[in-house]
């Protein structure tokens, strides 16, 4: 059987190798980079406003429980529904009963991670509802096949040729390299689809405890068409979303476009307090809120690692991580990448087979220091390295070496037995196959004959 | 004023001179080294893989073979990051050793106050930031100003002088194709600038560079700031 990270090793073997796909990836992060660049300037103190949103986040995910019950009371009294799904399984169930009682036969999605996680297109398609994405980077992959590649920019692995290509194989239309023709090909075909849906299915960018509404951030105006003219408005929010007050998404809404996309705001920033009210002509007729668990508060009950919860989505470490850079959003076979995604998807999914994440990054640190909520990623990964080991996920051998290597270095006899063994077998060329994945590509130093230790019992004092 | 010389296992077997360089350097500042021979490794192999008791034993360890020194020097950020950041969280608690443990350049500018160490070396250079270094003991200008006011080192900077070469340690043996690409990437900014030698405070990093370049036969050479710094 395939392992996940057999698979991861295949993948990243494979992405590295590609040259081609390394560089679009690179050139696009480069894109991105000098907008994030430009866009914290707009910030009067950037550090300053990290500091004030940890701050925030710490305050949310720590009272969780009380947030979350106040946001409920206040969808409730909005008008809207409350739905409290444990389980990914939960979550669709709920879905998917709430569309055959409104007898929906089209569904219109905007872009949501949430609804990747659950795997709810499979299911809402399995049961015979047409569903169909309508952020312009989830269509292309939905036609592809393919998931998303980035937690925010979907299709960043593809050029604008690719994108004409995948048009022309899968709708027939013909070649073009004007960005526009193609954003108007998509265009036409979701305005029917918008116009024709029953149901549509948001996520939420942020969750407002005190005012019970959703805020949704985006670029193309079609989440706002997908939670406004069906009849019925699914958002599916995990419980991490939340903020506390109303006046928190100043500094949330710009921190997130700022880290995001670069942008002082999206082009479109909505906030949905509940279903169509008296006297009102238009919006959907029923407001349904899922609070997504799914393994959620196991990463709440773990106080070490709790802050991994303040994550906004944003991308921002993605971006800045070499690993990701080296390897995509693909390889690593979840539904949120980067160094984010290596840290929470053991607590999220099964910890055992998702092991290898965290071991997957040189621990750079880079990630850490751009989190616009100052997650701390990197040592996480040293937390989860930690936690795999005590959980015996490690294996045998590498735990008896550790054992065997503890004993060495514990004993100054023993390293100096050891470092001459080991200076020997270098010198003579016998060591290098042992460290072969190392040495496959690279020349291992050869030692000198003395080491430091040789040096300073003959010159050490004297000189 | 005792300082301490902690000289990390790889250095110790594989770069001497590295830790030869910076005894000289220090020396002729007439700063009083010793040396511990006791010492061995600081454990941070096996911390990174998840072996924290094993750590936690040499934390120990450490701590009592260096518990008489003012300072500690080290030419390993990566180490010193383990001892002082590190350590506290496995020992749950700081003490005088790793309070007081600091890296080679940032223990002469920001200790000694030293940015000219009379140095000579005459060389077109790139810097390379090991991630240790510039992020978890912040050291972005000191090893800079070291650099600068080396007589004949012309400094000249690449692209990509903050992103990570891709060692990590056992990382670069568990998953050698990302480490690789990594490298690929880190030596392609380097040979950007036409530098003669790609310096840096990590001898681990210069040794992940230098096996890449070997290989390709490039014409670029590596070398320790202590070794630039005791060049006369």
């Amino acid at each position: 059987m395939t392992t996940a990270l057999d698979q991861f090793k295949y993948d990243a073997a494979e992405k590295t190798a590609d040259l081609r796909h390394r560089a679009v990836i690179q050139k696009a992060i480069a894109t991105y980079d000098t907008a994030v660049a430009s866009g914290r300037l707009r910030f009067a103190d950037w550090q300053n406003a990290r500091s004030h949103a940890a701050a925030i986040k710490w305050e949310t995910i720590n009272h969780l429980d009380g947030y979350l019950e106040q946001f409920e009371r206040n969808v409730l009294a909005n008008g809207g529904h409350l739905f409290w799904a444990e389980t990914a399984a939960d979550a669709r169930a709920h879905i998917l009963q709430l569309a055959r009682q409104h007898s929906v036969e089209k569904v219109v999605k905007s872009k949501s991670m949430t609804t990747e996680e659950i795997h709810l297109n499979d299911a809402l398609e399995g049961a015979g509802i047409h569903t169909v994405e309508t952020d312009l980077g989830e269509y292309i992959c939905q036609i592809r096949g393919e998931p998303p590649y980035h937690i925010v920019t979907p299709v960043m692995h593809l050029t604008k040729a690719d994108i004409a290509r995948t048009f022309q194989e899968k709708l027939g239309t013909p070649l073009t390299d004007s960005a526009e023709e193609l954003t108007m090909i998509a265009r036409a075909r979701l305005r029917q689809e918008f116009l024709t849906a029953d149901m549509g299915i948001t996520g939420a960018n942020f969750a407002i405890a005190d005012t019970g509404m959703v805020a949704i951030t985006e670029n193309e105006g079609n989440a706002r068409l997908s939670f406004s003219l069906p009849r019925v408005h699914v958002a599916i929010v995990g419980i991490e979303k939340l903020i506390p007050r109303f006046d928190d998404l100043a500094l949330f809404w710009p921190l997130l476009s700022g880290s995001g996309t670069g942008q002082a705001i999206t082009a479109y920033s909505s906030l949905i307090g509940g279903p169509r009210q008296e006297r009102e002509t238009d919006g959907p007729r029923e407001f349904h809120v899922v609070l997504l668990d799914n393994g959620r508060t196991r990463l709440l009950a773990d106080a070490e690692q709790r802050d991994a919860l303040h994550c906004i989505r944003c991308g921002a470490c993605l971006n800045v991580c070499p690993i990701y850079k080296n390897i995509g959003g693909h390889a690593y076979g979840t539904t949120y990448q980067g160094p984010i995604g290596s840290v929470i998807t053991p607590h999220l999914r099964d910890a055992q087979e998702w092991s290898h994440l965290p071991y997957a990054s040189s621990l750079c640190g880079a990630c850490t220091d751009v989190c616009p909520v100052r997650i701390d990623l990197h040592h996480h990964l040293l937390h989860n390295r930690r936690n795999a080991v005590q959980s015996k996920f490690d294996g045998p051998l590498q735990r008896l070496m550790f054992r065997v290597w503890l004993a060495t270095m514990q004993s100054p006899a023993a390293y100096s037995l050891a470092s001459r063994l080991a200076n020997l077998a270098l010198r003579l060329g016998v060591a290098q196959s042992l460290l072969k994945p190392w040495t496959a590509t690279r020349d291992f130093p050869t030692p000198p004959k003395q080491s430091f230790k040789d040096y300073w019992r003959q010159h050490g004092r004297g000189a | 004023m005792r300082v301490a010389l902690f000289i990390p296992c790889f250095i110790d077997q594989l770069f001497p001179n590295v830790g030869i360089a910076m005894v000289t350097v220090l020396r002729r500042l007439n700063v009083d080294v010793y040396y511990p021979q006791e010492q061995t490794c600081c454990g941070q192999p096996a911390f990174n893989t998840g072996y924290w008791e094993e750590a936690r034993a040499l934390a120990a360890r450490y701590c009592e073979i260096f518990a008489g020194a003012d300072a500690i020097v080290s030419p390993s950020a990566s180490c010193t990051a383990m001892v002082r950041n590190f350590y506290p969280e496995l020992l749950g608690r700081a003490t005088q050793a790793t309070a007081h443990t600091y890296e080679f350049a940032e223990f002469l500018v920001k200790k000694l106050g030293v940015t000219d160490v009379g140095a000579k070396f005459p060389a077109r250079v790139t810097y390379h930031d090991a991630c240790h270094a510039l992020r978890e003991l912040r050291l972005r200008d000191e090893p800079r100003q070291l650099l600068r006011n080396v007589k004949g080192v012309e400094l000249v900077e690449m692209d990509q002088a903050e992103t990570c070469c891709g060692f990590g340690g056992t990382f670069s043996v568990k998953f050698p194709m990302i480490s690789y690409a990594m490298d690929e990437v880190k030596v392609t900014s380097i040979q950007k600038t036409g530098a003669q030698y790609v310096v840096s405070t990590d001898s681990s990093c210069l040794m992940q560079i230098d096996g890449y370049l070997r290989r390709q036969n490039l014409p670029i050479k590596t070398i320790s700031l202590a070794e630039v710094l005791a060049a006369t």
